[in-house]
């Protein structure tokens, strides 16, 4: 069984064999160039009104090439959805993609990313929250969209962030005596000699 | 036996269906909890294919991720390249060459009613009629040979490249194309004529796993079971991509969301496919076929989410590049999983035959649920 909430995959990295693969370099610092930011008519006005709407939330509002993003804390990440999708101005009925992504050896954190669509309005954004990697768990959004829930089990499953709320956790895409987390940074590639 | 507190004195029995059963079209599990023929209770299980692709993808180049993805939805492979090299071009703000986005959008579209006819035969033989799938595969071998007089492979076509495609097409392929789209146009006739207004078969499909076009949107499905509901989400016409803008095409919308529905907007999905080929290649005109780039696409920081319509919904892909030649992750958005979880809302208190039909209609392919 999967262990919730601690760090680390099952096996140490540093005892793999001499012929495993590098792991992946390290997220690199600002040298590199970023992505220009060119939001739609719609992303633009939808940036402007989300911190007007959400300032007791404590959101932070960006923006990542054609899309708006919208940083939220935690505790605060179920109730901005489901104002997100219940009020018409937003309108957000469609969920696109739940998915984490590790920063642990950058941050000690883990980021949740939400994909979210107005079929209405005709725009899209991004919600995201981050969460320690010690304590990795988060607010199901499974009462806000039912389509959440796979979404979920399959995070849990390869990164052992824990959706608080979530109807059943048990394994989806991995056997039920799976240890670690293999979606995790820590989690070797290959754990096999090659031949 | 006697269940306490049971009417008519009988138990619910268990039947577990798959992994290795035919009618679920790959390896996928259900467990059925049935009160004589009647479904009480389903729970899908899936991961019997989890390859961990996207954890793959995390340690490959940009331009070895286009095998990977070919993988994943193996019978529409170049849709899923497609999404992929669209990604990594948005991110880029690369344009490929506008003959590279026609070829892509053709190879596409043949590739949509290759899917689409795999579906029709398939879902054909769940219900024990089994000669529509033969000549659904006969038509579907005629694309197969032209994918690999262009690719140079019947599958896994690997054609698609970051600013291109791998290499022009050949002189001959507008002639060969449009007298193919003829063929396939007869062939969808056949299907048509075959299948849907066959009275047996409307009894089997009419009114069976009837989902509302808004439970289909809180569900996050997408694609023909979502347009079925009477919901018109096509992302080619929303978001349009590649050159989809230029092209004058319908999108067929159901308005009961039962399993005809599903079947039938596949069928007229495929006629609109086979409008737009031509008009692509109407459109094509000599050039490039590839945009100058380097070798090694190298992104730089930041994130995209790309997706395309496949032939199963709404297929996107979501990375995050930290500016180095491989991504720092990868997410895929697989239609065939979203419409996966409506499963169970779909069966329950239909019979176990029906289960085996509505599961037909979401259409999926397991190699893109678990990837």
């Amino acid at each position: 069984m999967t262990t919730v909430g601690s760090s680390g995959g099952a096996t140490d990295p540093s005892s793999r064999g001499a012929n495993a693969t590098p792991a992946p370099a390290k997220r690199r610092e600002p040298e590199a160039p970023r992505a220009a930011v060119a939001l739609s008519p719609e992303g633009v006005a939808l940036a402007e009104r989300l911190p007007v709407a959400f300032a007791s939330h404590g959101i932070e509002v960006d923006a990542a090439l054609d899309e708006v993003v919208c940083m939220v804390p935690a505790d605060h990440l179920v109730d901005l959805c489901r104002q997100l999708k219940d009020e018409s101005a937003f309108g957000f009925e469609y969920l696109r993609l739940i998915t984490v992504v590790d920063y642990v050896e950058q941050d000690g954190e883990f980021e949740v990313v939400y994909h979210l669509f107005s079929l209405a309005n005709h725009h899209k954004m991004m919600v995201k929250t981050r969460i320690p990697d010690r304590r990795a768990s988060v607010p199901s959004v499974t009462g806000v969209w039912r389509g959440a829930d796979w979404y979920e089990r399959e995070m849990h499953d390869l990164f052992g962030v824990v959706f608080e709320g979530h109807p059943d956790l048990s394994p989806l895409v991995l056997p039920d005596d799976f240890e670690g987390f293999p979606g995790r940074k820590s989690y070797p590639l290959h754990d096999y000699e090659e031949w | 036996m006697h269940q306490p507190g049971s009417e008519s004195g009988t138990v619910d029995m268990m039947i577990n269906m798959g992994p290795q059963h035919p009618a679920t079209h790959g390896v996928f599990r259900m467990e059925l909890r049935v009160d004589g023929e009647q479904i009480q209770d389903l729970v899908p299980h899936i991961g019997y294919l989890h390859r961990g692709s996207e954890k793959l993808c995390e340690h490959e180049l940009y331009s070895q991720i286009i095998t990977l993805f070919d993988r994943l939805d193996y019978i529409s492979n170049f849709n899923n390249e497609l999404v992929i090299v669209s990604a990594v071009e948005k991110l880029m703000g690369v344009e490929p060459p506008p003959r590279a986005e026609l070829i892509r959008i053709i190879m596409c579209e043949f590739n949509r009613i290759a899917s689409h006819m795999i579906f029709y035969g398939t879902f054909a033989i769940d219900m024990g009629a089994l000669t529509p799938v033969l000549y659904n595969f006969r038509d579907r071998e005629k694309i197969q040979s032209l994918f690999e007089s262009v690719s140079g492979a019947r599958l896994m076509h690997n054609y698609f490249r970051v600013g291109g495609v791998k290499q022009d097409v050949g002189d001959d392929f507008p002639e060969r194309a449009m007298a193919l789209c003829d063929e396939l146009e007869r062939g969808i006739d056949e299907t048509d004529r075959l299948l849907t207004e066959n009275e047996i078969f409307i009894e089997r499909t009419s009114g069976i796993g009837v989902i509302s076009g808004e439970d289909a949107l809180d569900w996050g499905l997408s694609g023909p079971v979502l347009r079925a509901s009477g919901v018109p989400y096509d992302v080619r016409v929303d978001e349009p991509y590649s050159r989809y803008d230029e092209l004058d095409f319908g999108i067929p919308v159901g308005s009961a969301g039962d399993s005809w529905d599903r079947f039938y907007l596949r069928i007229l999905e495929a006629r609109e496919s086979i409008s737009i080929i031509r008009q692509a290649i109407a459109l094509m005109e000599p050039g490039d076929t590839m945009a100058q780039i380097r070798r090694i696409a190298r992104p730089p920081a930041g994130e995209v989410y790309a997706h395309c319509e496949n032939p199963r919904g709404d297929l996107g892909v979501y990375i995050v590049s930290d500016g180095g030649e491989r991504p720092y992750r990868l997410k895929v958005r697989p239609p065939s999983f979203c419409n996966l979880q409506a499963l169970r809302d779909l069966t329950v208190g239909h019979y176990i035959a029906d289960a085996v039909v509505i599961l037909g209609t979401l259409d999926i392919v397991l190699g893109e649920v678990d990837r």
